[in-house]
């Protein structure tokens, strides 16, 4: 591997930084609507965001980038590759991430809920002063997960010929023949991202827990969490195992 | 602007079909090396040794955070230079196996944390020895608990197999995209195939949260 190469994975790898952080913003905007509007009142909010989750759940990410990145042209819309990489990963994640939000949103006391009515507090307030922030920490854990496997999902990317690290790879193999090496060094930057990301994510959790008093669970240096409580009101939000 | 059209989905049903028979294939072998590297994962896990952990420790939390297909790529290349040639769907279902193991793996652990300790001690009372206490006494109790979850990772391991086409395993997507590239039309093919996925997934989903809630109590 020659200095040029390098340069190649490390403009990828930074390709793949930003695809991840567009996602994983689009996912949380989806995730926190739909999330919410899966313990709406209204049947109808409940039943259409369930359908939205049920169908980006059951369908697989990479087969949905296709569809955006091919299909949809022929409707009259042409999306850039990493648009059309974003998109897919960020209302597939998003579907995912709204079932972390429910689980946690329905995993608040209900004495808490009918407080703040007895405060009279409306309900926009209701979920803004005592629901999210004790919800908030809850999903802290399973985000963490989704975020690494958006950031595995990323790679999907690379066969919209997106100039993301897992293209950039095909270029240096091309160039060198040294299959093993390139993507040996790759899967490692995947892992170093993938820890740093891990490692954040766990100080945000601390911070969360801190200021709504709670002592956070320690874990390994790496290990993520079989996070999802299957016990609890989350039915089997494993769904899709990411 | 292109126009839905029926007659060529009628046409393109059969290689499609085709494509589904592989994609099935490949998550069901996929699923038994995934289930049985999983479980010798999760019990290599509980060795004593610290050499039998630290290398399986370090290994699963690899696999599990780099990207799938990363992991095909490099199989797909890099075994046939340590002189094992395989083909494509072989190669694929090892890589997809492999990388699914890693999650497996957690749910035997929480399948097998979930036994009550007295049924370890009662096992060492026996005098067992350490096979028959695992396959006499913890593996029956935990294996009610995991197949719910197992068959979660199915249904995941299926949304994944297009990852397979990037390898030339003739999969659905793999299908659907030749036809687009001889047809210039993506519309239908890509269209199909997606709502194929659905059509499968999402009623296996909800035989599984029925089981799940029979199993697990």
């Amino acid at each position: 591997m020659t200095g040029p190469l390098w340069e190649l994975l490390f403009k990828g790898a930074w390709i793949t930084v930003q695809l991840m952080v567009y996602s994983a913003v689009l996912a949380a905007a989806v995730a926190f609507g739909i999330g919410m509007a899966r313990t709406s009142r209204l049947w109808i909010v409940r039943f259409l965001s369930g359908v939205y989750v049920e169908f980006f759940r059951g369908t697989s990410a990479l087969v949905l980038m296709f569809w955006l990145f091919f299909a949809l042209p022929l409707l009259g819309w042409q999306l850039a590759g990493i648009w059309a990489g974003t998109l897919a990963l960020g209302l597939s994640y998003g579907a995912y991430g709204s079932e972390v939000v429910r689980g946690a949103l329905q995993s608040v006391a209900p004495a808490q809920r009918e407080a703040a009515i007895a405060l009279s507090f409306t309900p926009w307030q209701r979920m803004r002063k005592v629901i999210l922030p004790q919800a908030v920490p809850e999903m802290m854990p399973p985000f963490n997960n989704l975020l690494i496997e958006l950031l595995k999902g990323t790679a999907l990317a690379s066969l919209l010929s997106i100039g993301e690290l897992t293209f950039q790879a095909k270029l240096a193999r091309l160039s060198t023949g040294e299959s093993a090496q390139v993507y040996g060094i790759i899967l490692v930057m995947y892992f170093v991202i993938a820890f740093v990301v891990t490692r954040v994510m766990r100080v945000l959790e601390r911070r969360a827990k801190a200021s709504i008093g709670q002592a956070p669970k320690t874990g390994g240096w790496f290990s993520r969490r079989l996070s999802v409580s299957r016990q609890s009101a989350q039915p089997s939000a494993v769904g899709g195992g990411h | 602007m292109n126009t839905w059209s029926w007659d060529y989905v009628g046409d393109i049903m059969p290689q499609l079909l085709d494509g589904l028979w592989i994609t099935v294939q490949a998550t069901l072998l996929g699923s038994l090396v995934a289930f049985a590297l999983g479980l010798v994962w999760a019990m290599a896990l509980r060795s004593p040794s610290r050499w039998v952990t630290w290398p399986v420790g370090v290994l699963v939390e690899f696999v599990r955070n780099t990207p799938l297909l990363v992991q095909l790529f490099f199989l797909f290349f890099v075994l046939p230079g340590w002189g094992l040639t395989f083909g494509a769907l072989t190669t694929g279902v090892i890589g997809l196996g492999l990388h699914y193991s890693t999650y497996t793996a957690e749910v035997y652990r929480a399948g097998i944390d979930a036994v009550p300790k007295g049924q370890w001690e009662a096992a060492t009372a026996l005098s067992l020895p350490r096979g028959r206490t695992w396959l006499a006494v913890i593996l029956p109790q935990a294996f009610r608990r995991v197949v719910p979850a197992l068959g979660n990772y199915v249904i995941a391991m299926f949304k994944d197999t297009p990852m397979l086409s990037a390898i030339t395993v003739a999969d659905m997507l793999f299908e659907a995209n030749s036809i687009g590239a001889t047809t210039f039309d993506y519309m239908e093919p890509i269209t199909v195939v997606g709502v194929l996925f659905i059509v499968i997934s999402y009623p296996t989903s909800v035989l599984l949260r029925v089981l799940e809630r029979r199993l697990v109590r």
